[in-house]
């Protein structure tokens, strides 16, 4: 079969199974987009901005744990999905990126919409490629999906230039099958030793914690993870990446652990002897001040990425592989039993634990009549039964939706974790009802990073993708102004975001249905309503408590002991 | 502590740069690099000098290789290793001074390769620590210019860094 550049690479996502590609046409991408023309297989969905296709990709990824492709211009389409393409970085999800370039003989004289993207992704990506032959193209397109999906995945570019897709030059086609890199092994199974090792100090631990996260997800582990926690009966954490692979209703989950962690979580990390870390990287968020982190901690670390490892804590013991086959061969050792974990210690050790939960670290005012964003949270997880894809966007709002929306399922809470990204919520949402037609796909923003990306409710008319979007609208940069609260003595610099559009009229514009609501008694009835419309986009904009803060806290470089707790908590 | 690191790695264009990036995206220090082609056109072999406590010391060794064109690396300061740098060095030398240096460079089995009536351009091989002792050893007012390669490294016996 002879094909021309810009056939290939249709033909190739055809062959890699890609249904979807979320992208942005442009003149150095026209060949490529003749051919996408020409063909039904793949569907090409029509972002309204760069930096929305490499979110709905994302957010594709994330939900089914396909890669997500993307496929945009050069020059400023490049540069506009960049932000996309480093949010997919720090989260570590498989993105593959074709960009357009201009043609080779005239890269480096500054061309029209030049610019050198593949240096400028450098740092935000796993790998890139330029590619500079057309012989070269179908094996470029098989790696950048094989360094994408395998390993510690992330976001891989192809920049092609425009000659390189000429439809009056074609060559003979065929997709590699398999392809083999003597510069890329990543490790495909974990030491028995070591786990041995590692179960060995878990059975002896007095109070043991599971410090679980994104990775888990990532590798689908999350059953082998509930199985392993159940059959020890540990208490188990997990990061804001990590909710979800094991159930937010399980009796052994003690809650988010970190900045905005739960009272109980963040004390059981301080007060451990054995942390079991998986597929989880030591975030600055995560673990507050690293010299008062797990101060009497044997650390476990699984972890496929070497590099995470002994990163920013020193661990004890590493377990470099797989989480999935790693936390399977723990199972069974555990299983053959020749151990068993000391219960009296375990019980003890629960004992304490609920003393911590008894606190009731994130109650808030149930009686107010302003609506407080926690209750929306709740109200969306009655309503939707705990089922739905919740995006979030970033600040307040996303602390919120993770600390109230129990997730008992893996790949249902999706959020930029690592970028922070705001103005990710929509477009990844859109990602996620691409994937899942007929799903409950809900966003959870706020007023102020809604806007950052609203151009995309366009996007969903076109497609007729019916996400929910609830928006907490507090007339603030939530985050920002709980900071400045804590921290500035309540100088709000530039944190105010009282001047909005009229959202439901904004959502009215753009043919979707729009609503309001701003009386805490009004809420339940409203959310319902909103999730009656099976086939529409609704646009819920629910005026909450504008000087709510998300509890508990703790400050930049302190200790997991030393958080801001509720108004009216006491200490036990 | 001092490290000297030896990589193979994949002869593409930017792989240089990503090791560069690398280094100057986390903060880590580089001395030096040196970088030309093997025997093997496909190969680059790249000498990196750094230095940092040893939790920094693994850091760079496991973001190096997790670079996709890396292909191997060792840290040859972990074994026994050889260490050779060149410098050029352009030396102004007239009347009594000519004598003098012709006799340092001879000390430190240089060779001078170059003559004017003013000066002599000296070539000087060595570990760098060598390298530093010719330049203490020179008067500062002499020098006009010095180039120097940084360090190559290559492990000691019969193995090799191969694929």
């Amino acid at each position: 079969m002879e094909l021309s550049g810009g056939d290939i690479i249709v033909q190739c996502l055809k062959d890699e199974g890609v249904e979807h590609v979320f992208g942005y046409p442009g003149g150095a991408v026209l060949h490529i987009y003749d051919a996408i023309f020409k063909q039904q297989d793949v569907k090409h969905i029509l972002v309204r901005h760069e930096q929305a296709a490499a979110h709905a990709a994302d957010g594709y990824a994330r939900a089914t744990g396909k890669p997500g492709v993307v496929l945009v211009t050069s020059g400023p389409g490049a540069t506009n999905a960049v932000t996309g393409i480093a949010t997919a970085y720090m989260d570590s999800i498989p993105v593959v990126i074709l960009t357009g370039q201009v043609p080779t003989p005239v890269i480096g004289s500054d061309a029209f919409q030049e610019v050198d993207t593949v240096g400028i992704t450098r740092p935000c990506v796993k790998h890139n490629f330029l590619v500079k032959r057309l012989e070269d193209l179908a094996l470029t397109i098989k790696k950048a999906f094989y360094i994408a999906t395998t390993g510690r995945p992330g976001p891989v570019v192809v920049d092609i230039p425009k000659d390189i897709t000429d439809p009056g030059i074609k060559i003979p086609y065929s997709y590699p099958g398999r392809v083999k890199m003597r510069s890329y092994n990543p490790v495909v199974k974990g030491h028995l030793g070591q786990i041995k090792k590692a179960v060995k100090i878990m059975m002896e631990a007095e109070r043991p914690v599971f410090y679980t996260g994104g990775g888990v997800v990532l590798d689908d582990a999350a059953k082998s993870l509930t199985e392993l926690v159940d059959t020890l009966e540990f208490p188990i954490t997990q990061t804001l990446m990590g909710l979800g692979a094991y159930p937010g209703s399980g009796k052994h989950f003690l809650g988010m652990l970190g900045m905005h962690g739960t009272y109980e979580a963040n004390m059981a990390m301080h007060e451990t002897d054995v942390l079991i870390a998986v597929g989880a990287r030591f975030d600055d968020r995560v673990t507050g001040h690293v010299k008062q982190f797990c101060p009497d901690a044997t650390i476990i670390h699984i972890d496929i990425d070497p590099s995470s490892i002994s990163k920013n804590v020193r661990v004890d013991v590493p377990i470099v592989g797989p989480v999935r086959q790693v936390l399977r061969d723990m199972l069974k050792v555990v299983n053959e039993g020749e151990i068993k974990p000391n219960k009296q210690a375990l019980k003890q050790w629960w004992e304490q634990i609920e003393k911590w939960r008894s606190m009731d670290c994130l109650k808030y005012d149930q009686k107010s009549k302003l609506i407080k964003p926690q209750h929306a949270v709740e109200m969306l997880h009655k309503v939707t039964k705990g089922d739905a894809f919740v995006t979030s966007d970033v600040g307040q709002h996303q602390m919120f939706a993770a600390q109230f929306y129990r997730f008992d399922k893996p790949r249902r809470w999706i959020n930029s974790g690592g970028l922070g990204t705001m103005g990710f919520g929509l477009p990844a949402a859109m990602g996620v009802q691409m994937a899942f037609p007929k799903a409950e796909v809900a966003v959870v923003t706020g007023e102020s990073s809604i806007q950052m990306c609203i151009q995309e409710l366009a996007t969903c008319l076109q497609y007729e993708l019916p996400i929910k979007i609830i928006l907490l609208n507090n007339g603030y940069m939530g985050m920002v102004r709980q900071w400045q609260e804590f921290f500035y003595e309540s100088r709000y610099s530039q944190s105010g975001m009282s001047v909005t559009p009229d959202f439901v009229k904004l959502t009215e514009s753009y043919g979707h249905v729009g609503m309001r609501v701003d009386k805490s008694k009004d809420l339940e009835g409203a959310m319902k309503e909103a999730f009656t419309y099976k086939d529409r986009l609704v646009f819920l904009d629910v005026v909450v408590d504008p000087t709510e803060n998300v509890y508990p806290m703790i400050a930049a470089g302190k200790g997991h002991h030393e958080m801001y707790l509720s108004p009216g908590s006491e200490l036990v | 502590m001092r490290h000297i690191i030896s990589i193979l790695m994949e002869n593409e264009s930017g792989a240089l740069a990503r090791v560069a990036n690398l280094f100057t995206a986390r903060g880590y220090n580089i001395e030096s690099l040196t970088v030309a082609p093997t025997e093997d056109r496909s190969l680059s072999r790249m000498t990196l000098v750094t230095s940092g406590s040893d939790e920094i010391i693994e850091q760079i060794t496991k973001q190096l290789n997790k670079l996709i064109d890396v292909v191997k690396l060792v840290d040859l300061t972990e074994g026994g290793h050889l260490e050779r740098e060149m410098m050029l060095i352009k030396l102004r030398a007239e009347r009594t001074q000519r004598e003098e240096i012709k006799r340092l460079v001879d000390i430190f089995r240089g060779k001078i390769i170059d003559v004017t009536d003013t000066s002599y351009t000296v070539e000087l091989t060595g570990a760098a620590s060598k390298l530093n002792a010719f330049i203490e050893a020179v008067n500062d007012e002499l020098i006009v210019e010095v180039v120097r390669t940084g360090p190559s490294g290559i492990g000691r016996g019969p193995k090799g860094l191969g694929l």
